[in-house]
């Protein structure tokens, strides 16, 4: 691949990125989220075309127009969420849309192959079963095996470690070891550095949509992988940063909880946010830091530990109380928590305040008050809409990210917790968010942020506190971040 | 970007596809003989021709437009009431036990009585499928169906066994005894004091949902419960209410139809009221008014399906026809809608944006 250009509507994906994978290879991907990783392989798989670049299979140049025409020239895609069929079998599965099946399936011979192909790979899996019925970590190894079944010999696994216990990580790498002993070529997308470390032969680092470099694996370091990785360019501080003075706002004492899978994410989170800071969390994805800001506002168990919020205990508070004593939230997942895309912007912006005396009584609820004070906001936090009552949906990111701001804050919470605010807005928008934040910050407010944006977090922040595998890896204060320690925590290491 | 045009198109489409229904229908008609537009015209008559087939469609608009509302409330949560059916069965049990037992009662004090043991047998009735999906996640659709037939069955226990009529004139039909006249709706000209309960339940239901709390907790989680859960609205609670409120609702169809129709309660009281209510309230797509319009023309479609077959079209017929066009109408309702909720989220922004931001675990 090489000069790769994408853009999806207000960012470039990728900004001219070659890159190149060798028969017999395991190639690692690595970067931060938002880097380009999963572009980059939706182009090689054919699920988006480039917008400018070229791609060249064995030598020989291509277009790939669908998954399809990816599939025929030999490339397979194991997805972050897998593309199998619950109710089918694995060889349903492995068949479903390949050798459409003419007359009667012959279900026995066909089970006897896959089983065969299986074992040649050490795959353990039964053909017979549906996929309902297998862990993830059997989903992933069928995805797989749907892959060698269509004979891909270009396999990319995008975070493919994400959903899998240790063990199961192991026996995957073992797996794609022999894949690429047989001269096939591997991608594996990672953000972790011990993946790249322990699984691949090459390593491309990505930031910002361009490859930053290649190297073999082996002539590495986690510490330069990391540098790499995040890269460290000087940040212009945004306003003065400061230590802080106010009381303790926040106070996570050894908090404990699990995902919704049942895995065992926060292992004993101790943090404090005073009033008038912000303390950024800054970690790799999937280190717990949504599960942390869960915990925060109420929306997720604690199984061990304590919250305390202005030193009293909420650890087992409902959602409602918290927000009743001065916590709010802006969550990561905008229009799937933040509103209610169907509905309007006035039924959005006043979804906290309807039970207050400005816009109802006890029972009832002034649609006319809601009204006007949903237009009251929309002024105050120039948000640009034709309508109040046009459905929020119709919003794009950056005034949708105002109205759950606009919301948190007219509720005038006392603790804010902002996970991932500037994601996915232009830069005008995410300039607006940040100055927002700071606003906030001035007027005597705690801040928790929580960005995978290492940037904007150094931007912000008046303290950083680095989250790995579900504990706080390190603390630092403002002003002298040192960026370069800051990534080797994110990324695992001790402090020295 | 204005909501009026998929709006429109939604209405044009639902149009459509209710031509699309009679065109059909038609076409069957002439295919065993019959002349489409003097069906249409025999069904049209027989429905709203006359003020004996508009108070014949009036009554009969009563107890479905009421098994409407019993559906579509809960929907507006996204809670498929299947059990309206059961609900106003255990209604009319309440309603009868109230009249059976304090018969010698005045009117003023009994028809009251019988209301309130109505909304309480209904709520109840809705309540034990309530509390499962409310506080155990326990799906309504299922059991809410099934409780239906265990009404049925308690119905008929009831009449056969402990409530069995003591006078010669039932014939020894499984039935209770007549209703004391004090435990009669009175007369309202030629209808009867039933027909202002869907009227006054819906305005009521109408400033419920929409000026209350408790409406606009149920409007935001309808429309989006993680987002209801983050602001901190209580879920469970309001699965239970809302769900209540359509056991209540359809609880009082059941008084009605006992203390009008057949003044006691019997077996087959109701010929599936609940189960149209589904159509209904599909149909009508949740809205209140739009339940009453859309129960007020099925009720015409059932008793001008009566007047068809006086012109010699099988009574099963009309059934066919009727499902027909409810099935197209309902086709309907999805393209109309479909095509508008699957551009809806995009345009939101960050999900125009599929880097891995949103893959992310």
């Amino acid at each position: 691949m090489r000069g790769i250009v994408k853009d999806f509507p207000g960012i470039r994906a990728n900004d001219g990125v070659d890159f190149e994978l060798r028969r017999g290879e395991v190639h690692a991907l690595l970067g931060e989220n938002g880097a380009g990783k999963t572009t980059l392989s939706n182009l090689l798989a054919g699920i988006h075309r480039p917008d400018a670049g070229e791609i060249e299979i064995r030598g020989e140049p291509v277009e790939l127009r669908s998954p399809r025409q990816a599939i025929d020239r030999g490339i397979g895609m194991v997805h972050q969420h897998f593309k199998l069929v619950r109710r089918f079998t694995v060889a349903e599965n492995l068949t479903l849309g390949w050798h459409s099946p003419r007359g009667v399936i012959r279900r026995r011979s066909l089970e006897r192959e896959i089983a065969t192909l299986a074992e040649s790979y050490g795959i353990q899996v039964r053909p017979e079963r549906p996929v309902w019925q297998l862990t993830v970590g059997e989903q992933q190894r069928v995805e797989l095996l749907k892959n060698l079944y269509r004979g891909a010999d270009v396999l990319v696994l995008d975070e493919p470690t994400a959903v899998l216990a240790p063990q199961e990580a192991e026996a995957l790498f073992t797996t794609l070891r022999r894949m690429a002993c047989e001269g096939r070529g591997i991608v594996l997308i990672t953000h972790k550095l011990e993946e790249v470390l322990a699984a691949s032969d090459r390593v491309t680092v990505l930031h910002r949509g361009r490859n930053v470099a290649t190297v073999p694996t082996s002539s590495t370091t986690a510490d330069e992988l990391a540098r790499l990785m995040i890269g460290d360019e000087v940040v212009p501080a945004l306003r003065s940063q400061r230590a802080p003075t106010g009381d303790v706002m926040l106070r996570l004492v050894d908090v404990e909880a699990d995902d919704e899978r049942g895995a065992h994410v926060l292992r004993g989170i101790g943090l404090n946010v005073h009033e008038g800071e912000i303390v950024g969390l800054a970690g790799v994805a999937g280190n717990g830091q949504r599960e942390l800001a869960e915990v925060v506002v109420g929306l997720r168990h604690v199984r061990a530990g304590r919250v305390l919020f202005r030193e009293r205990e909420i650890t087992h508070w409902p959602i409602r109380r918290r927000i009743e004593a001065g916590i709010g939230y802006v969550p990561e997942d905008r229009l799937g928590q933040g509103v209610a895309p169907g509905l309007s912007l006035v039924d959005n912006l006043v979804a906290k305040r309807y039970r207050q005396p400005s816009i109802g009584g006890r029972v009832l609820v002034s649609p006319e008050r809601a009204r006007r004070a949903a237009e009251d906001l929309v002024g105050r936090f120039d948000i640009r809409v034709g309508s109040v009552d046009a459905p929020a949906a119709t919003l794009s990111g950056g005034n949708l990210q105002k109205v759950v701001l606009a919301r948190e804050l007219s509720a005038d919470p006392a603790l804010l917790v902002a996970a991932q605010p500037t994601r996915g807005l232009d830069v005008g928008a995410a300039e607006a968010v940040r100055r927002l934040l700071l606003e906030q910050r001035d007027a005597g407010r705690a801040l928790l942020l929580i960005s995978e944006d290492l940037d904007e977090l150094l931007a912000l922040s008046d303290r950083i506190a680095v989250v790995h595998a579900g504990r706080i890896n390190g603390e630092f204060a403002a002003p002298d971040f040192d960026v370069h320690e800051i990534g080797l925590r994110m990324a695992g290491q001790a402090a020295a | 970007m204005t909501r009026a045009r998929p709006a429109l198109r939604a209405i044009a489409v639902q149009i459509g596809a209710v031509a699309v229904g009679l065109v059909l229908s038609a076409l069957l008609l002439t295919v065993i003989g019959q002349s489409p537009v003097n069906t249409l015209e025999a069904l049209l008559k027989g429905a709203f021709g006359s003020d004996f087939a508009l108070t014949q469609t009036a009554l009969k608009a009563v107890p479905l437009a009421l098994a409407g509302l019993a559906v579509a409330v809960p929907l507006r949560m996204n809670l498929w009431n299947i059990g309206a059916e059961g609900q106003l069965l255990a209604g009319a049990i309440g309603a009868t036990w109230v009249a059976l037992t304090f018969g010698d009662w005045p009117a003023g004090a009994l028809v009251p009585a019988m209301v309130v043991a109505s909304i309480v047998a209904g709520a109840f009735w809705a309540g034990l499928a309530a509390a499962p999906r409310a506080y155990l996640g326990v799906n309504e659709i299922i059991t809410t169906l099934l409780l239906n037939f265990v009404a049925v069955l308690a119905v008929a226990y009831l009449v056969t066994g402990p409530w069995r009529s003591t006078e010669e004139s039932s014939l020894n039909l499984p039935v209770t005894n007549l209703f004391s006249d004090a435990a009669l709706l009175p007369s309202v000209g030629s209808l009867n004091a039933g027909i202002f309960f869907p009227l006054v339940i819906a305005l009521v239901l109408m400033i419920l949902l929409g000026r209350t709390r408790f409406g606009f907790e149920v409007r935001m989680i309808g429309a989006s419960p993680d987002t209801a859960r983050a602001v901190g609205m209580p879920i469970a609670r309001n699965i239970l209410v809302v769900l209540l409120v359509g056991g209540a609702i359809a609880g009082i169809a059941g008084m009605i139809e006992v203390s009008t129709t057949f003044g006691r309660l019997r077996q087959g009281l109701s010929p599936g009221y609940g189960f149209m209510g589904i159509a209904i309230a599909a149909l009508a797509g949740t809205s209140i008014v739009g339940t009453l319009v859309v129960a007020f023309l099925f009720a015409g479609f059932v008793v001008g399906g009566l007047a068809l077959q006086t012109e010699g079209v099988p009574q099963a017929f009309v059934l066919l026809v009727q499902g027909i066009i409810i099935f197209c109408a309902l086709a309907g309702t999805r393209l109309g809608s479909s095509p508008l909720r699957r551009l809806l989220p995009r345009r939101g922004g960050t999900q125009a944006v599929p880097t891995e931001d949103l893959s992310s675990p």
